[in-house]
């Protein structure tokens, strides 16, 4: 398969696992991820792809069984959603520890309790202190090129920490959008075979992985893991480049034109600005059409990258914003919406700060519609309001 | 060059920073032996992980690899899958692991490998609780053993419930061979350890292996009350061979040492002797322990 | 295979490795263990017959065979649990105390 197509996101995170060729596959079903699992199944059992699939008895075992393989010296790939990312908490946060190059997808689904298999972002948001680099798509492309991109930069030498990719449960997993599907020997070029360069699992060489860090050594490793998330900042921006120089976007509209940590949309001269991540960017981009066709100077900052957090992308793209609206699919009992937070902080210390506000929304699956977003733009010009909103 | 029949190189190092008299440690050497160069050593957490990896420093001359307390089964299921992709199947994938993670919180990950069929052994270092952790009760402790989360007292006669039986359980799995052994007959273990390696798909073996500091005992005791266990019948030597049991020691009920001799031996049936002797409970252990026995020379005898 | 050299690091001029990552070199030996012990263990080489149970039941590993067959301690990491004492089949070791 190459060229243009349509296919379902859940598909195109599919193909893009088979172009990176993984030694191992170990994955447990979860709504909304089992499309995506499945496909790759069917790609094995096709001989399409060469690789072990390791049907699990739970995501525990899952990352577990992800943790062996990747320690052993071969490229890895799990997926999962909500409870599942839950279940695999202990070991994300070993994953990272141990610098492994693990490649997830993450589809965004809430939380129990109660159960409910819809979209929202608390199941990776709860996860942003397990040391992993995440990314959240807007667009099936951007789940395929993304999916590509994360082994590139997992793998690198100066990062050697694994990776998810979010999107949204069945808002954008199970929607049909075209996608541009690259040859094979492109992405074998941009991607090439993995060489483990710190961890192997050999007798011809044998290491200890994993061992106990005592007091006297447990802060300094941690910080040699903090700083590689931290310094990765640059690599991502390095591979997006790399990325968007090889492969320019083949279809209008679904894709930055150049991969970066953000995306501007309309921001040039706006006076207030949306924040958000995944899908419902689609959904605020067109109503944010819509408004400046009435006069409003408004426009979008979508966040590509998460973890490490773009803090001179985001200051440098909401200079001379004077109103900023955050809209998130998670929250933080007891506090705040997590990235209104680390947004407000950020500038803490600037010279210039916009007001900031922080709408949550969309939480269970509740759906974001044009009504939503046109509230809150009016509160937020209006000054309607104060703190922390739920967007019914 | 060998002595006694175990190859002379060690994988284990000394130095390492287990107890004097450590059953496990002693465990840890025959498994390597019998593992050789050509393996990869997946460890959960427990005794043997803390006192072999002090960071900086490791015990080990072998590829290791700790992750978690309860998914050794999982990441050996992972290595295999890697070794098998990479196709470097002929290396050995064996699990060291205590018995609480394997009897409690690895089981499902445990049964889950198994049910896999990945191509690995699994060997259980029991010491029928969780020691490194200061002494609390397992899946596997024995009944009547005072441990601190099921201390004897006024009210209690130490754990109440039996020791799980995990092997037949692997073996329902269809595991093609599952055993039990003893340092108490290190060369014994040596070869059972050996065969389940030898052995294609998942294989297991319980290997028990003395605490003198959980189980109160005299660290030079180690060996002498390992074997005991073994020839009062608390703990037999057996194996099941594609579905059908062999028992090794002891082989009739007639040859059985009583089962107090054994338990005398140790401060966590302490309670049992002082300050009144309970009649009741080490005849209830001697006469279940008898059972048990009995039940399988029936199986042998049967053919089962 | 790993270039072990490119996987150290310094922090707070301590060095460590990228991900703990350790060579499997036995490096624990750095500690000698026989500092722990209360009793040391003597062979009568009369005595001993070169069965070498007690280099099998060792738990330290740390029991070597002598040139002429027969075993002897290795008092820098023996921690004197006294199991070779115990099981000698012909009784040719005593623990005896440590004199500090």
């Amino acid at each position: 398969m190459e060229g243009k197509t349509i296919m379902e996101a859940s598909h195109a995170v599919s193909e893009a696992v088979k172009s990176v060729k993984p030694g191992v596959v170990a994955a447990y079903p979860i709504t909304p991820q089992t499309h995506i699992v499945e496909r790759i199944s069917e790609f094995i059992a096709n001989s399409e792809m060469d690789c072990e699939y390791i049907r699990v008895e739970s995501e525990f075992g899952a990352i577990s069984a992800c943790l062996g393989a990747s320690a052993t010296g071969v490229r890895t790939y799990t997926s999962t959603a909500a409870q599942g990312l839950a279940l695999m908490h202990e070991v994300l946060f070993i994953a990272s520890g141990m610098r492994l190059p693990i490649g997830m997808t993450v589809a965004n689904r809430a939380l129990s309790a109660p159960i409910n298999i819809w979209n929202d972002h608390q199941d990776s948001i709860s996860a942003r202190d397990c040391g992993w680099i995440q990314f959240y798509a807007e667009t099936a492309q951007e789940c395929y090129d993304l999916t590509i991109m994360q082994f590139r930069i997992s793998e690198d030498k100066r990062v050697l920490l694994p990776s998810m990719v979010c999107l949204d449960g069945f808002t954008l997993t199970h929607l049909y959008e075209p996608v541009y599907i690259l040859p094979q020997r492109k992405v074998d070029e941009f991607l090439p075979e993995y060489k483990p360069y710190h961890s192997i699992l050999d007798p011809e060489q044998p290491l200890t992985l994993g061992p106990i860090g005592f007091p006297s050594h447990y802060m300094e490793l941690r910080y040699s893991q903090v700083k590689a998330l931290d310094d990765s900042i640059n690599v991502i921006k390095e591979v997006f480049d790399e990325f968007s120089d090889s492969f320019p976007p083949e279809i209008e509209n679904s894709r930055p034109e150049r991969y970066y940590h953000v995306e501007d949309y309309k921001l040039e001269d706006a006076e207030i600005a949306f924040v958000a991540m995944g899908s419902v960017c689609g959904t605020i981009k067109v109503m944010v059409d819509r408004l400046r066709k009435k006069g409003e100077r408004v426009g979008l900052l979508k966040l590509i990258t998460y973890r490490p957090f773009p803090k001179n992308a985001i200051i440098d793209s909401l200079r001379g914003v004077k109103k900023v609206a955050v809209l998130e699919k998670a929250i933080s009992p007891g506090g705040n919406g997590p990235v209104f937070d680390e947004i407000r902080s950020l500038f803490y210390d600037e010279m210039e700060r916009p007001e900031i506000r922080d709408f949550i929304i969309g939480l269970g699956g509740r759906d974001v519609t044009f009504m939503h977003i046109k509230k809150i733009y009016d509160m937020v010009k209006n000054d309607k309001g104060e703190g922390l909103e739920w967007i019914f | 060059m060998a002595i006694l029949g175990l190859p002379e190189e060690e994988y284990f190092s000394y130095g390492h920073r287990a107890c004097a008299g450590c059953g496990a440690a002693l465990a840890v050497r025959l498994i390597t032996k019998a593992a050789g160069r050509n393996s990869i050593i997946v460890e959960p957490t427990g005794c043997i992980e803390v006192v072999s990896t002090p960071y900086p420093e490791t015990a080990w001359k072998l590829p290791w690899v700790h992750g978690a307390f309860e998914n050794a089964a999982s990441i050996a299921s992972g290595v295999t899958s890697a070794l098998k992709h990479l196709g470097k199947e002929d290396v050995n994938v064996i699990v060291i692991a205590g018995d609480g993670a394997t009897y409690d919180i690895g089981f499902g990950h445990l049964s889950g490998a198994f049910e896999r069929g990945h191509n690995f052994t699994y060997i259980c270092y029991d010491n029928e609780a969780y020691m490194n952790t200061g002494i609390q009760r397992s899946g596997a402790t024995p009944y009547a053993a005072s441990t601190t989360t099921t201390p004897s007292g006024k009210e209690s006669i130490g754990k109440q419930e039996w020791k799980k039986d995990l092997v037949h359980i692997l073996a329902a799995h269809g595991s093609r061979y599952v055993a039990t052994a003893s340092i108490g007959y290190q060369i014994d273990a040596y070869k059972k350890i050996k065969r389940a390696i030898e052995t294609k798909g998942p294989t297991f073996v319980n290997l028990l292996a003395t605490c003198p500091t959980g189980w109160r005992t005299d660290i030079s005791k180690s060996i002498e009350i390992a074997k005991l266990a073994v020839d009062t019948g608390v703990f037999p030597l057996y194996e099941i061979v594609d579905g059908r049991h062999i028992v090794n020691r002891p082989k009739s009920i007639e040859e059985l040492k009583p089962v107090e001799e054994y338990l005398r031996m140790q401060g966590r049936y302490r309670h049992l002797f002082r300050p009144e002797r309970n009649e009741e409970a080490i005849n209830f252990i001697q006469q279940r322990v008898k059972e048990n026995l009995r039940s399988l020379l029936e199986h042998v005898e049967k053919g089962l | 295979m790993i270039n072990f050299e490119n996987i150290k690091l310094k922090v707070n001029d301590k060095e460590i490795t990228i991900g703990a990552v350790l060579e499997s070199n036995g490096s624990v030996s750095n500690l000698k263990t026989g500092a722990w012990r209360s009793k040391r263990p003597v062979t009568n080489l009369e005595k001993c017959t070169g069965c070498g149970v007690c280099w099998s039941l060792c738990p330290e590993g740390c029991i070597v065979k002598r040139d002429n067959g027969k075993f002897e301690t290795n008092l820098d990491y023996c921690k004197g649990c006294g199991i070779c004492a115990n099981e000698c089949p012909t009784n040719a070791i005593e623990m005896l105390m440590e004199e500090k």
